[in-house]
């Protein structure tokens, strides 16, 4: 498309200093405000909701647990939720960060690109066929369809000249996720069991996640998380363009495998965790650059300190909007973030990275 | 786009009309399909009526059994079954040809998702059925479709910001549709998801006769607004120098496409694939030229031939059209989307 190949084209001239903006012990200091946030999203996630308790309760609840005290219990049953929310967020925002960098497409979400249909349908095929009924079993499931999703999307986007465009990847995504969610849908029509324990998974949500859970997916997460981040340089020599990669010495071939398979294992194992959760790939990385720049060596460990501050606040939000029931934190991620894909899509120079 | 270019030595005036009666043909070849396929959903399957009592029953005769089931059920539904496949087909051609992309159809870009959303938030929240299902199906999808308008307009539509944003929405709408049925108790929730397949089994005669008053309306306007669409699909400059009023007739388009598909939802529900697989298949029936009548007429088949397979296809059970439709659909978007790329087309 015309407007995008201009918009490529101007690309160099525009944010040349970006890179170099900020000193190495400047951004420490963000680095180290921004893990300070985080902390403070962890605090808050532990004392509010439907019964909120006091922060020098929550203290007490850590440092002297007493069993008989029932804010003590309260505290100690948000425990879990919010690791998983932790490990989720982190990975969610690392791996559409790293994505946006492997495909060179502001737009790339774990959620856009139908990744999350795809280990949709394939959960649905696993609690129909095989009765699955817990996340341990899911994952697994979880696993293959986001891995087959996201080949799929990439492989049918960068056929033809200009490879892997915005809207070619977008649109490949969107239409994936559309013939996966029929397909889905099928499955759920013609059995009301697998609706009735898929339509508490499908919507995205911390609660009632326990430490099984956690058990499970963390080993996942955590190699996913070491994986990604320590593709920063990469992805940096990549955003060059292949040609300029390559010359550098870069295999591209194996550094995007390699990319790519991190975030099929954190998009995965954070949608076998928690369920399909999408916008906050998309909308941390983006807030990201506006701090510091477009480095992704800064750019993946800032996502996964913010990528957690998101989903833990929209959860929040999402314990006391409609009490006494709680809106499910994919709902809550998809209204915060909808507006901000929709910003990024209004700016002129959308294609460039 | 590859054209055959024509030869200028045997005349173009020759070639055109050559080149205008293979369409007619063709257009023919398709429209007799459709007609075979009304008459076997009509005549066939798990009630069979014979041609002569089918004919007796429409002349007036009472045929104990028959004459409700062919009168109240199967024709309808076929009529219904008709009027949507071209509802939708139309649609999505009008969708594709404007915003020059193959995969930009109603139920990809938004439209469709905003009509389930609204249908299934009537369903949760007030228990609705039937009509009122419908009519807030087809407030949905007019008030998303404005509200991408709107949104992507910034000195004009680019096409691929309409689409993007439309994207956005439907990723929105599809949270909204999960929370909701989440909200609600296994039976309701299985109700909306069965809305949500898009089905013909609720066919009745006051739903057809709404489907036939908005048609009788959208389809002239489509026709004549078709004329701006060839010019339009050149691009916007190109159509600009033709003489086109570019951001009018889109406009007008817009307005039309939205209609059609909003009053096939509302009969039926967002049956899944239909306007996205007919402008292309139309497409390739006439040498790559668009036609929305064409595009019409394939949604028809397709909505038909699949009502007949999910109806008969498993015995015992009826599965929603929207089933089948979106089965065949998927590996034909994969092919879709591969093609259209490889040929520099997918955007």
């Amino acid at each position: 498309m015309a407007v995008q190949a201009a918009a490529l084209q101007d690309a160099p001239g525009r944010r040349p200093v970006d890179r170099r903006r900020s000193s190495t012990p400047r951004i420490l200091a963000k680095l180290a405000i921004t893990a300070l946030v985080l902390l403070a999203f962890c605090i808050a996630s532990l004392i509010i909701g439907a019964r909120s308790v006091g922060i020098g309760t929550m203290i007490d609840a850590v440092t002297a647990f007493d069993p008989t005290n029932g804010e003590h219990a309260v505290v100690l049953s948000r425990v879990p939720r919010t690791i998983v929310g932790l490990l989720v967020g982190a990975a969610l925002a690392t791996a559409g960060a790293a994505l946006q960098g492997v495909a060179r497409n502001p737009l790339a979400d774990p959620g856009i690109l139908g990744i999350n249909a795809g280990a949709s349908l394939a959960v649905v095929v696993g609690i129909y066929l095989f009765g699955l009924s817990s996340a341990s079993g899911y994952i697994w499931f979880a696993f293959a369809g986001a891995g087959a999703a996201a080949l799929a999307v990439y492989a049918v986007a960068s056929l033809g000249r200009e490879g892997a465009t915005p809207v070619k990847l977008a649109l490949a995504g969107a239409a994936l996720a559309a013939g996966l969610a029929s397909l889905t849908n099928a499955v759920l029509v013609s059995s009301q069991e697998t609706l009735d324990a898929f339509r508490f998974w499908q919507v995205g949500t911390l609660s009632g996640r326990g430490w099984d859970v956690i058990g499970v997916v963390a080993p996942f997460l955590l190699a996913g998380l070491v994986l990604t981040l320590a593709t920063g340089k990469v992805l940096n020599s990549l955003a060059l363009g292949d040609d300029v990669a390559r010359s550098l010495g870069q295999n591209v071939g194996l550094a995007r495998a390699m990319t790519a398979l991190g975030v099929v294992i954190l998009c995965g194992a954070a949608t076998a965790a928690a369920g399909p959760i999408a916008f906050v790939g998309l909308v941390i990385p983006h807030m990201v650059r506006l701090v510091v720049g477009a480095d992704y060596r800064w750019i993946l460990p800032f996502s996964a300190l913010l990528g957690p501050v998101l989903l833990l606040g929209a959860d929040i939000i999402g314990r006391v909007i409609l009490p006494p029931g709680e809106v499910q934190v994919g709902i809550m991620t998809a209204v915060v973030g909808a507006p901000v894909f929709i910003w990024l899509v209004r700016r002129r120079n959308m294609a460039q990275l | 786009m590859p054209r055959s270019s024509p030869d200028r030595g045997a005349g173009l005036g020759a070639i055109r009309a050559r080149r205008r009666r293979t369409t007619a043909t063709r257009l023919g070849a398709v429209a007799g399909v459709v007609v075979v396929l009304f008459a076997v959903n009509v005549l066939l399957g798990t009630y069979t009526v014979t041609i002569p009592d089918f004919l007796r029953i429409l002349g007036g005769a009472d045929i104990p059994g028959a004459s409700f089931i062919v009168l109240e059920n199967k024709l309808p539904r076929a009529v219904i079954g008709l009027l949507i496949g071209v509802a939708f087909g139309m649609s999505g051609a009008v969708f594709q040809t404007m915003l020059r992309n193959p995969l930009a159809s109603p139920d990809i870009i938004g439209i469709s998702y905003g009509a389930s959303a609204s249908a299934v938030a009537a369903i949760v929240l007030f228990g609705a059925a039937g009509t009122a299902v419908s009519l807030s199906a087809l407030i949905g999808a007019v008030v998303v479709a404005a509200a991408i308008y709107l949104i992507s307009r910034r000195g004009g539509v680019a096409g691929y910001r309409l689409i993007l944003v439309g994207i956005g929405f439907a990723a929105v709408m599809h949270a909204l549709v999960s929370f909701l049925i989440t909200r609600t108790d296994l039976r309701t929730a299985s109700e909306a998801v069965l809305w949500l397949n898009g089905s013909l089994n609720s066919s009745n005669w006051d739903r057809a006769t709404v489907l036939v008053a908005a048609l009788v309306v959208l389809l002239p306007a489509a026709v004549i607004l078709s004329r701006s669409l060839q010019g339009l699909e050149l691009g916007d400059d190109a159509a600009a120098g033709l003489g086109v009023r570019v951001e009018a007739s889109r406009l007008g388009l817009l307005f039309t496409g939205v209609a059609l598909a909003a009053f096939a939802t509302a009969a039926a529900g967002p049956v899944a694939s239909i306007a996205f697989l007919s402008g292309p298949i139309a497409r390739r029936l006439l040498d790559h030229r668009p036609s929305l009548g064409m595009a019409g007429l394939v949604g028809a088949v397709i909505v038909l031939g699949a009502d007949f397979a999910a109806a008969n296809v498993l015995p015992g059970t009826s599965l929603p059209v929207g089933v089948v439709t979106g089965a065949l659909g998927a590996p034909f978007l994969l092919w879709l989307l591969a093609t259209a790329n490889r040929r520099g087309q997918g955007g």
